[in-house]
């Protein structure tokens, strides 16, 4: 999902204890098995160089914006290192939203009722899901999205709550271009604002145009924007620290 | 492949070679797409490194270059490269480095592999050897023109009528009328194998018979024609049609071995090609004045797209059209003996430059001069052959074969000499060498009697053979000329590529493309001392003497045969759009096909041209655009 909403949640835990150290502890206090693999598969070290970490690409599409009143429609994720992205680990799965299909977003994502009628509940999909995560760091544009949704999908299958730090593409945008808004002189000269929306910051990169709004598309869209930022504005050494969320 | 990668698969199947593969083939490949991402710089293969993958180029661009760090080729959106270092040692042959930021979709070998042994178009596209890719196109295209390709045992619907050359002539027509033929062949019966001594047609009994009011007991051999032109049963209908073009005759027995299989007739092949050149140049021998010509000569251009539509490869087209050249200068000549008076002493009008090597298109000027008999006194004779050329100039002028703007017309005194003199010009030329003034002369060097004593040019061939294979200082001007104007590198999104890396909007297909070929062939041509003029049958006499290795010969003729070929059809467009046809092409004109494989012959013509100034010691000139 892209959007140029402003951040409204913070990251709801700021723990002292690191990534990895956190993976750690809840895979002890993960009381649901496929939860409980998901974090044994453990957390890179944050002092790792980012040409080193195995990313995945992951977008959702959903029924609105809000977890608590909306539903995951389908999700698309790709498996990547900086390097290469491997199209053959693709994967999309429609799932059927608990709430109701909204004709507002059926006009966005293209996804209709015969589509998701036929479509598995996200429980039956979640063991494939987490196994597809599992220590890997996800890549996301706009963390507002992805991991407060799956965190509720999770929650209300599972009674508990899923942790996982996130590489934001559309944060690093946004800390690229501090200054987004032209000042009034600017604005007299026909500056536009820079957007960090996917589609316009692919194409700062000389990034192809992809069609919006398929989960999987959308993912692949952020990996390879990752890789471009990566390559035009830090270096294979950065420390996966310094961007994850 | 997931459905929703179709945005990827949708992109592949609008670029060759994937453009014409089977859905289920592409949806391996998008399955198995690694994607890498290069910023402006960065290299993407390095020489000697081992490589495992098809690059497909999504987004940006590259440059590849050779080991010796020469640009080699320039590549953007939907184009491949890598495929020769993994169809050879599957190390980098040839370094590739973004020239843009760059998104590349990496297709392993495996893919590869499974592609290029299962897909013919694929195999086909990714070739190592940009020759044999050029030769596979043009052979497909030849399968894909049946009717140009049809022998002329088709057009023999029955046995051959003959009889006896003893007969009279009057025994003849009651045959001819009998069997409903318009010509009948005479056979020497002297001997126990019977021989084909002669034929009478229609024609010859109405002008040789009934005209001069022969008796009907005259002997058929006295007005029958011997000395005959034939085809045989293996040749092509537009060799025959060719044949018939040239000689100016409407008959013409087929022969297999010393045999006569049947007779083919002008109709015949106008049935079979209805509207074709042929029916043009028998009306151009009916016109009666300039006028009549001028009226007629505006066939020309649709003569021309009907055989470019027809698929007719560039040989046929070439010759057809000087055919009609020809025969607009021969039925000028005519038209003009009639009104001056018989021409005071004998004369050979020559047909120069692209007409001589029966490689005429449209677009064309005339380029013509006089061999005068070496009793020539100008002060007695030349005012006669000075209103005939000029009479010719102006009829061919008329019909839209411009002046020449080099003044090389048998108008210009200098060009309209004895044969002596015509001697002392190649003399000079070829023993004195200046690269300018050879320069000037090149059109010379390839020339074609048409009218009146044509032993006079078949002399000064044989002249200019002699002298020309023993002068290195002759061949190592001319070839250091003809290295004046090479071919560009290739194509780049909407621009021409040169190998200083530099872009232009057009170039001209007939400077940058066919004039190089037939310059440099025209030098190994003479170095052999062959006497053969057009480009094609010039090859054919350097591939006999061996002084090009056998495959460099065959590249170099699908080289001129291509680039040829794109230049005719580029001409056929304007004229069916009613826009003046030129030479000049924008790289956006040409289809990804005309694109791909002008590149490789572009390739082909570069390599040539080394060879060239290596086998001559020839200096590089200056560069002519």
């Amino acid at each position: 999902m892209s959007g140029d909403q402003k951040a409204t949640t913070t990251d709801a835990r700021t723990d002292t204890l690191s990534w990895p150290d956190r993976f750690r502890q809840l895979a002890q206090q993960a009381r649901d098995t496929r939860l409980k693999a998901f974090y044994e598969a453990g957390c890179v070290a944050p002092e790792t160089p980012v040409k080193d970490v195995p990313f995945v690409a992951l977008d959702f599409e959903t029924t609105g914006l809000d977890p608590n009143q909306h539903s995951i429609v389908s999700i698309g994720l790709v498996p990547f290192t900086l390097d290469r992205i491997q199209l053959g680990g693709s994967r999309h799965w429609l799932v059927k939203p608990q709430l109701p299909l909204h004709q507002t977003s059926i006009t966005v994502h293209g996804i209709t009722h015969t589509d998701i009628y036929e479509a598995p509940d996200l429980a039956e999909v979640l063991d494939d899901i987490l196994a597809s995560l599992a220590g890997r760091i996800p890549v996301v544009h706009y963390r507002n999205i992805e991991r407060p949704f799956l965190n509720v999908a999770v929650k209300w299958r599972t009674g508990e709550e899923i942790w996982f730090p996130v590489i934001d593409t559309m944060a690093i945008e946004a800390h690229l271009h501090p200054n987004r808004q032209p000042n009034w002189w600017q604005k007299l000269r026909g500056q536009q604002p820079v957007s960090i929306r996917l589609a316009d910051s692919r194409l700062r990169y000389g990034l192809p145009h992809y069609p919006p709004h398929n989960a999987l598309v959308d993912a692949l869209a952020s990996a390879e924007l990752l890789m471009a930022q990566v390559q035009h504005h830090f270096s294979p050494e950065t420390p996966i620290g310094d961007l994850w969320l | 492949m997931q459905a929703e990668l179709i945005e990827i698969r949708n992109h592949l199947a609008q670029h060759a070679p994937f453009d014409e593969m089977p859905e289920e083939t592409l949806d391996k490949v998008v399955s198995s797409i690694e994607i890498a991402y290069f910023r402006a710089g960065a290299e993407i293969l390095k020489f000697g490194e081992r490589n495992a993958y098809l690059h497909y180029i999504r987004s940006g661009a590259v440059e590849m270059y050779r080991r010796s760090g020469e640009l080699y080729n320039r590549l953007g959106e939907g184009e491949i490269f890598g495929q020769y270092g993994l169809l050879m040692s599957k190390t980098v042959r040839f370094p590739v480095k973004a020239i843009e930021d760059s998104l590349i979709y990496l297709i392993p070998e495996e893919i590869f592999q499974y592609l290029w042994e299962n897909d013919d178009n694929f195999t086909d596209f990714v070739e190592v050897e940009d020759r044999s890719r050029l030769r596979s196109a043009l052979s497909r295209r030849e399968k894909s023109n049946q009717p140009m390709t049809a022998r002329v045992t088709r057009l023999i619907s029955r046995e051959p009528v003959t009889a006896p050359n003893t007969v009279r002539l009057q025994e003849a027509a009651r045959i001819m009328t009998e069997q409903g033929v318009s010509a009948l062949l005479l056979m020497d019966e002297s001997s126990d194998q019977p021989r084909l001594s002669g034929i009478i047609t229609d024609r010859d009994l109405r002008t040789r018979a009934l005209s001069e009011a022969l008796p009907s007991e005259t002997p058929i051999s006295d007005i029958m024609t011997d000395g005959l032109i034939t085809t045989t049963t293996n040749a092509f209908i537009f060799e025959a049609m060719l044949t018939m073009l040239h000689n100016n005759v409407h008959h013409l027995p087929v022969m297999e071995n010393d045999r006569v299989r049947g007779v083919i007739a002008l109709s015949d092949i106008v049935k079979h090609e209805s509207q074709s050149s042929l029916y043009l140049v028998s009306n151009i021998y009916h016109q009666q004045d300039v006028k009549g010509l001028k009226q007629l000569s505006k066939e020309v251009p649709n003569t021309f797209v009907r055989m470019v539509n027809e698929d007719a490869n560039s040989h046929m087209i070439g010759s057809a059209m000087a055919g009609i050249g020809r025969s607009f200068s021969q039925r000028l000549l005519e038209l003009g003996e009639e009104k001056l008076g018989p021409p005071p002493v004998p004369y050979c009008f020559m047909a120069l430059g692209s007409m001589a090597r029966d490689e005429q298109l449209v677009v064309t000027d005339q380029d013509n001069a006089m061999v005068l008999d070496d009793s020539f006194d100008p002060a007695q004779h030349d005012e006669y052959f000075l209103a005939l050329a000029k009479f010719v100039s102006d009829g061919l002028a008329a019909c839209g074969y411009a002046y020449c703007t080099g003044d090389i017309m048998a108008t210009n005194q200098k060009w309209r000499q004895p044969l002596k003199v015509w001697k002392e010009y190649f003399a000079d030329w070829i023993e004195n060498p200046k690269a300018e003034a050879l320069l000037n002369s090149n059109i010379f060097f390839d020339l074609d009697g048409i009218h009146g004593r044509t032993d006079y040019t078949e002399e000064l061939k044989g002249f200019i053979a002699g002298k020309a294979s023993n002068s290195q200082r002759f061949l190592a001007m001319l070839a250091r000329n003809a290295l004046n104007r090479t071919p560009p590198l290739g194509f780049f999104r909407t621009f021409v590529m040169e190998e200083s890396g530099k872009q232009a909007k057009t170039f001209n297909l007939k400077r940058r493309g066919t004039a190089p070929v037939s310059d440099l062939i025209r030098v190994h041509a003479l170095a052999c001392g062959s006497k053969a003029q057009n480009t094609f049958n010039r090859l054919k006499a350097i591939g006999e003497t061996k002084l090009i290795p056998e495959d460099g010969v065959d590249n170099l003729r699908d080289a001129f045969e291509f680039i040829a070929i794109v230049r005719i059809r580029h001409q056929a467009l304007a004229i069916e759009a009613g826009r003046e046809p030129d030479n000049n092409v924008r790289p956006e004109d040409l289809s990804p096909f005309e694109r791909s494989h002008l590149k490789d012959a572009f390739q082909v013509v570069s390599q040539a041209q080394k060879f060239l100034r290596f086998r001559y010691n020839a200096q590089v000139g200056r560069n002519v655009g």
